[in-house]
């Protein structure tokens, strides 16, 4: 079976700026992977070339085996752009119903109830979008994407304008999608978030890839935490040489309380790949 | 499935309802106006020797300015509906997640297309017929075709429609609007350049105007519009009425219009190929 999105050497210019230049990324069926770069690193021009938004100037881009932008291609993806407006004076029902239409879906009331109540909007079923806060209608964006039950769903920034509780229910409903086998590229500037749901991550800069890997491939040792009664330190070292640590402080006549032998965490990664670059 | 949307949001944008009042105080206005100019007519005196016949002049006059403000209210209605189809929704995020849909970006723009076109053709169909019932009640004068004009002024604004929504395509809503209504000025100030070189037997000025006629056919559809109104009157009366600004065309018959339809498709397949590789 051909992988949800398959990139293979994707550039795309404007004019004489290079968003991407030449990017290698698959995402396979039921896989998570998160996309993580500063502002202008080529994410979410890689997303629009995913979705047929964006052409590319030169490599490939498929979903399912089928030409980026195809109607073939487009007819299995779900996306939610970064900045997205749905008509004010629509209901969510409305919105549901449009895209059903759009996208030839057969769901029905049963699939647009079923959406809804996925992300915690049933009750406002019939409320207009103009009558919506932000983060509603940033999670009516996301049932939209899942019309149609699309086979890849390409999300920018799905959580930008949602609270902690929205947060949460976008992440819990990342991984009902990702058990029903539901491939997710998730384009995010939240690293914990990131780190919690997603298999795989991709860090671009530049337009091009600099680190890729699951999380526990790219988090490597950063060294033992000890803490004495001269303070807390970090001290160079792997798990094999916390004995010999605890034993060289207890030579130095310092009191130990506890050592720990501590991970890099994806912010550590980000940052050292991404170097000076702000987010 | 697109149409309907653009209508229904229309329709909740309040356009209809703005359009139909102020359409409403334009014909109130044409008919006091009428009202008054036939009135002035009963008492005013046309020299014998003078083969004019006023009732007609003023009558077709009354028709050709209706027709001008139905085409004007026609224009801005479908520019209005279609100048921010493309690059303006797309800034406002209303595009994408429409057009990643597999209805297609052709589907999409044919779509936006037929949904302006529903509005604006019935529109200026009836209020031109509207005009034209109301000068034959006032005035006693009915024009010499009817359907003609009025088919022929709503496929001119059908052609201002595409311009728009080929505009859209590579201009900001504000930036489109200005270029769509100084073209259609543009078109305007050449049609009426060509009455008066046709008067005055300036050569140049009349190659010039034609040139601009079939740059600007939704022009030249206006002026073949016009001058049907009075294609049977003769004399000094449809001498008279040539002259404009409101009588005729100096460019006028089916090379015009077939033109206006080979522009048409022209403009259609720019829109469609453009809009195929616009990056949103």
């Amino acid at each position: 079976m051909p992988a949800a999105l398959a990139v293979r050497d994707l550039a795309k210019r404007y004019g004489a700026v290079t968003a991407l230049g030449g990017v290698d990324l698959e995402v396979v069926e039921g896989e998570l992977v998160g996309l993580l770069g500063p502002n202008g690193a080529g994410k979410s021009t890689l997303v629009k070339i995913a979705c047929g938004l964006v052409r590319q100037t030169a490599g490939t881009a498929e979903i399912c085996g089928a030409p980026a932008g195809s109607t073939a291609a487009r007819a299995r993806i779900g996306y939610l752009a970064e900045l997205f407006r749905f008509p004010g004076w629509m209901s969510a029902d409305e919105v549901l119903v449009l895209h059903q239409r759009l996208s030839g879906s057969s769901g029905g009331e049963r699939e647009r109830t079923d959406l809804l109540e996925l992300v915690a909007l049933r009750e406002a079923r019939g409320r207009r979008v103009e009558e919506m806060s932000k983060g509603m209608q940033q999670r009516l964006g996301v049932a939209q994407a899942l019309v149609g039950t699309p086979r890849l769903l390409l999300l920018d920034e799905p959580t930008s304008a949602l609270d902690p509780v929205g947060r949460r229910t976008v992440r819990t409903l990342l991984e009902e999608l990702r058990a029903r086998g539901i491939s997710v590229l998730l384009n995010s500037h939240l690293l914990s978030e990131i780190e919690l749901v997603c298999d795989h991550v991709v860090i671009l800069l530049g337009g091009k890839v600099v680190a890729a890997g699951t999380p526990d491939e790219l988090s490597r040792p950063r060294g033992i935490e000890l803490e004495t009664d001269r303070g807390t330190r970090m001290v160079e070292g792997t798990r094999e040489d916390v004995p010999r640590v605890v034993a060289d402080a207890v030579a130095a006549g310092e009191l130990v309380y506890g050592a720990r032998t501590r991970q890099s965490t994806l912010e550590d990664v980000y940052l050292e790949a991404v170097g000076g670059e702000t987010s | 499935m697109i149409v309907g949307y653009v209508l229904r949001e229309a329709l909740r944008r309040r356009v209809f309802a703005v359009v139909l009042l102020l359409t409403a105080v334009f014909l109130v206005l044409f008919w006091v106006a009428n009202h008054y100019v036939h009135g002035e007519l009963r008492t005013l005196q046309v020299p014998q020797d003078v083969p004019v016949d006023a009732r007609t002049f003023a009558s077709a006059f009354l028709g050709g300015l209706a027709l001008f403000a139905t085409m004007f209210l026609g224009v801005v209605l479908a520019v209005f509906l279609t100048l921010g189809a493309v690059r303006g929704d797309a800034e406002r995020g209303l595009l994408q997640p429409l057009v990643v849909r597999p209805v297609g970006r052709s589907t999409f723009l044919v779509a936006r297309f037929l949904g302006a076109v529903a509005v604006t053709a019935p529109y200026v169909i009836v209020v031109d017929l509207a005009a034209v019932v109301i000068t034959g009640l006032t005035m006693h004068w009915w024009p010499d075709r009817i359907a003609t004009p009025a088919v022929e002024v709503a496929c001119a604004v059908a052609i201002v429609t595409a311009l728009a929504l080929l505009g859209s395509i590579f201009l900001s809503s504000t930036a489109n609007g200005i270029a769509i209504f100084m073209l259609f000025g543009a078109g305007l100030v050449a049609g009426l350049l060509g009455t008066i070189g046709h008067v005055i037997g300036s050569t140049a000025i009349r190659h010039a105007s034609t040139v601009a006629a079939y740059l600007t056919p939704f022009e030249a559809l206006y002026q073949d519009a016009l001058r049907q109104l009075t294609s049977s009157t003769t004399g000094l009366t449809g001498f008279l009425l040539q002259l404009g600004p409101f009588g005729g065309a100096y460019v006028h018959g089916w090379p015009v219009r077939l033109w206006a339809a080979a522009f048409f498709v022209l403009v259609g397949v720019t829109a469609l190929l453009a809009f195929r590789r616009r990056d949103l």
